[in-house]
């Protein structure tokens, strides 16, 4: 259902501001969402103040330099810092992205760091994704056929068969899209969300899967894939310019186009 | 330490900056709500002019107070705006024109059309066609 207001534990109370070292000159402000399970106190916002003379150019470095010299107790998730992992995906000044591939000079003024929207907080900016990878394993992510392999070779894809899947193929389930859309804030119990449904027609386009017919049964559902009303959140957001609007809707002709015959 | 296990849901739409495709989407489901609400007044108006002289005569009085007229080009420009973003989903329910530079320029499209529209209707009914 449609909550537009935090619940009363989620509501933001006033953090710590931690001052830039004397003698710096070029100071940035990072507002940064904390959240700690075992204070037992509501979510605040704690503020930095940077020497980005002495500062990597991402976002992800000043997220770094934060926990490396100011507060070693700032929780996120990282891992490659070149945005092919996706696990540095948050809410950065309005919009969700990779805090890695995200310059700090493309931000003016102040820069606000959340968790990626409407999610359950483990701590600090990690949000959980259990509910996220339990709906892309639903869709049965891997190929699944009818007939049986050639005897001496692999399953084989034309190269137009294999252009097919891309921009598909890139997504890298960072959750970025999927937390930017409103429709799946309110109904993630039952939508798929963009990212899962860009997975779902992932394995609908590819020529090597024999399951096409139950994988668009399982989709026809006014929830799992009818509840994108074409906000474009997704699209304006991936991190990785990908197009998972352009997916849902491409599923939806193939449903029709069954339906006609 | 006992760890919390009440997780606090992440700010949402308290933080979103929507882009103005989803500032279209929200107004579209509005004024959708909108005029479905003004249907009300429409109906009136409708039933106002079958009643007779005296009816009319009465609707005209309150359809000419200026919040009256307000909410009467509120209703307009509402049409206008859900008709061509209507047709904006129909052009996305043809699989094309989904690429992230067609969509600002559809969505300014959207809204100069729904404001010529309603300018236009209001051209026509100060001075006829």
């Amino acid at each position: 259902m449609a909550e537009f207001t935090l619940p009363k534990n989620s509501v933001l109370i006033e953090g710590k501001t931690f001052k830039a070292p004397a003698g710096a000159i070029n100071i940035r402000r990072f507002e940064v969402y904390r959240w700690d399970p075992e204070s037992g106190e509501n979510p605040r916002i704690d503020a930095f103040e940077l020497d980005m003379d002495n500062c990597g150019p991402m976002v992800l470095d000043a997220i770094l330099k934060i926990k490396n010299e100011i507060d070693s107790t700032l929780t996120f998730r990282r891992s490659c810092r070149e945005g092919v992992c996706g696990s540095c995906a948050m809410n950065i000044n309005g919009r969700n992205s990779l805090a890695c591939t995200k310059a700090i000079d493309s931000y003016s003024g102040t820069i606000k760091i959340y968790p990626l929207p409407h999610m359950d907080v483990v701590k600090d900016l990690v949000p959980d994704t259990t509910h996220f990878f339990a709906q892309y394993a639903s869709i049965k992510p891997w190929i699944e056929t009818q007939t049986p392999p050639p005897a001496d070779s692999e399953r084989l894809q034309s190269k137009e068969d294999r252009e097919k899947l891309d921009g598909l193929y890139d997504c890298i389930l960072c959750a970025c899209c999927s937390t930017s859309c409103p429709s799946y804030w309110w109904n993630s119990e039952r939508y798929l969300g963009p990212a899962v449904l860009l997975q779902a027609y992932r394995w609908l386009v590819d020529s090597r899967d024999e399951n096409t017919g139950e994988r668009l049964d399982e989709l026809e559902d006014p929830f799992k894939l009818y509840r994108c009303h074409t906000i474009m959140n997704c699209t304006d957001t991936c991190p990785k310019n990908l197009n998972p609007a352009k997916a849902i809707a491409e599923t939806k002709k193939l449903l029709v186009q069954r339906k006609l015959g | 330490m006992a760890i919390n296990t009440n997780r606090p849901t992440s700010p949402h739409l308290q933080v979103y900056r929507l882009p103005l495709t989803g500032i279209i989407s929200i107004t579209h489901r509005m004024t959708g709500v909108m005029l479905s609400a003004g249907l009300i007044l429409f109906v009136y108006v409708i039933s106002a002019l079958a009643g007779g002289a005296e009816s009319y005569d009465t609707m005209q009085t309150i359809m000419n107070q200026w919040l009256f007229k307000l909410v009467g080009w509120g209703f307009i420009y509402a049409l206008f705006f859900h008709l061509c973003h209507g047709v904006r989903h129909l052009i996305w329910d043809t699989g094309s024109s989904f690429e992230l530079e067609t969509l600002n320029r559809y969505a300014m499209i959207e809204l100069a059309s729904s404001l010529i529209l309603t300018l236009m209707t209001f051209v026509w009914g100060h001075y006829g066609l």
